[in-house]
């Protein structure tokens, strides 16, 4: 092991950018389970898509990153609104356990869709022009993209979070996680909130993409080589908790970052050393209160 | 006016409403006393769409509610405070209060519910679990009065609590009522419902074995006693 501050410091940093995208992504994945008691496997397909939806409104329309960021969270909640009208909301009454194979089925046929309309290779998506260079940390050169992912990844889940707690509309929607016959018996459409949270939770996802095209490979895998981890992160944070989602994502970024630095070879297998370990300790996660 | 007949009602395989027939008059209040099992909160759970296996007839105000959802029930201004009162626990007692939207005008305002229920003003900020017994039962009535809703259909509002609540509640049942709401109120406290409604039925084994007028209930009283097993 080789301790050097800078590089331990630097790391963690790059760790950041990743956490950023496990917190965005388990967000989802905790705001869908909450409500749906769906475990959708199907959370990094639309990663997926987000990235690959930025691709082909740069490649066909000519359309930069910033109205990416705006128009393919809209395209992909518009396509979770149809997978949840059509597929999910027939799984509702049933064990978790069919929601997981569908979404589980579903990823691999939309990957596997994916993969023939565009071949397994990466494709580009360049940095938008206004992000470009990097500053000068002292310890570091952070890209100013990297950068801002992290500062845009806190904030868009900060403000999922806020909207959540202290909002009537996240009030609606705890309530339903608490009681859904009850909220619908107070006249609120419960079918519609779900599909809509499905959406949300989804659309999510393909923000995560757009901001991940520019500094991972666009290709057909990149959704489910992120979401093994996201899986881990949720697994150690607790299904259903949506501060813990967020915070434990963050951490785990930090971590991988931190381990790269003083033991490369470790550092893909960290987290799931740690999910080892709070399943051992802590069956229900650090965060979580369901079983 | 709210109009059962023949009903019928099933939880999965178990047939447990069989032939009710009732009607609660717009403005009155209309009592549905029984023992445990007898098939009360399932005959508010059917008016409230949230049977799966229903039969017979069910119309408020000329229109069917078999065919509707619970949420379509409720915007027909029907409102039910459940048994287990179902406060939110994830909601803090003011986000409970303000959960039902609005689905009618003249409701009653925040000021007056808190007005009505001073305790549950001092304790808007806390967990809606946080509240004692009476208080969360206070919160599930003060909760639909918000909305609009007319009709309000109270479980067993007086259940497990102490005689000073219970006589709280009997009074905000009394001003509610002044104010012209439409009331099904299930109860087994025969005490209870004597002082406040209008009608009285009495149900048994899932269909209602006998209807009283308010007259009517004091000289029936030992059949009463006897239906709720006293
Ligand atoms: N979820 C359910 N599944 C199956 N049977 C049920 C269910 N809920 C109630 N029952 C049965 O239906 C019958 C009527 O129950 P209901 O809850 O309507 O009675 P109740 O009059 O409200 O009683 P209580 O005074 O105890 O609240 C009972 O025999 C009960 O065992
Ligand atoms: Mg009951």
């Amino acid at each position: 092991m080789d301790f050097n501050l800078n590089l331990i410091l630097g790391q963690m940093v790059l760790g950041l950018v990743n956490g950023a995208f496990y917190a965005i992504l388990s967000l989802g994945l905790s705001i869908i389970f909450g409500l749906l008691g769906v475990i959708n496997f199907a959370h990094g397909v639309f990663f997926m898509l987000g990235a690959f939806a930025a691709y082909m409104l740069s490649e066909v329309f000519g359309i930069g990153y910033w109205p990416a960021l705006i128009l393919v969270p809209l395209m992909i909640g518009a396509l979770g609104v149809v997978v949840e009208v059509t597929l999910i909301r027939s799984l509702y009454k049933l064990d978790h356990l069919y929601g997981l194979l569908l979404t589980l089925g579903l990823a691999f046929a939309i990957e596997g869709l994916i993969r023939i309309v565009f071949g397994p290779q990466g494709l580009p998506y360049s940095i938008p022009d206004s992000l470009r260079g990097a500053i000068n940390l002292g310890f570091m050169f952070l890209p100013y993209y990297r950068a801002w992912v992290v500062i845009a990844g806190i904030i868009l889940c900060l403000s999922v979070w806020l909207v959540i707690e202290r909002t009537p509309l996240g009030a609606k929607l705890r309530a339903a996680t608490d009681n859904p016959q009850m909220v619908q018996a107070f006249g609120i459409n419960v079918p519609v909130m779900l599909t809509l949270t499905y959406a949300a939770g989804v659309a999510l996802a393909g923000i995560g993409g757009v901001m991940a095209a520019p500094i991972m490979s666009v290709d057909p895998a990149m959704g489910t080589n992120i979401v093994i981890v996201v899986f881990a992160v949720v697994v150690i944070g607790g299904m259903g908790s949506i501060f813990g989602s967020i915070l434990t994502g963050l951490a785990l970024g930090l971590l991988e970052g931190f381990t790269k630095a003083v033991f490369a070879e470790a550092s893909s297998t960290v987290i799931f050393v740690v999910m080892v370990i709070v399943l051992i300790a802590r069956p229900r996660g650090l965060f979580g209160k369901m079983a | 006016m709210l109009d059962i007949a023949d009903l019928d009602a099933w939880y999965g395989e178990s047939h447990v409403l069989h032939g009710l027939n009732m009607q609660v008059p717009d403005g009155k209040v209309v009592s549905l006393l029984g023992r445990n099992g007898a098939g009360k909160t399932t005959t508010m759970r059917t008016i409230m769409g949230l049977m799966g296996k229903v039969r017979g007839r069910l119309s408020y105000e000329g229109t069917d509610l078999l065919k509707l959802r619970p949420d379509q029930v409720a915007r027909k201004g029907i409102a039910l405070c459940p048994e287990d009162r179902a406060i939110f626990p994830s909601l803090s007692v003011h986000e409970n209060l303000m959960l039902p939207p609005i689905i009618a005008q003249g409701g009653m305002s925040v000021e007056h519910i808190y007005e009505l229920f001073p305790n549950i003003k001092e304790r808007s900020s806390s967990r809606g679990t946080q509240l004692s017994g009476g208080e969360q039962q206070m919160l599930a009535i003060a909760r639909i009065l918000r909305t609009g809703a007319k009709f309000l259909l109270l479980d067993e509002p007086t259940e497990g609590l102490a005689p000073v609540i219970v006589q709280q509640i009997s009074r905000t049942l009394a001003e509610i009522k002044e104010m012209g709401y439409t009331i099904l109120l299930v109860e087994q406290n025969a005490h209870f419902v004597q002082g406040i409604a209008d009608i009285h039925y009495l149900i048994e084994n899932g269909h209602i074995v006998d209807r009283l007028e308010a007259g009517e209930f004091e000289k029936n009283i030992a059949k009463v006693d006897k239906l709720l097993g006293l």
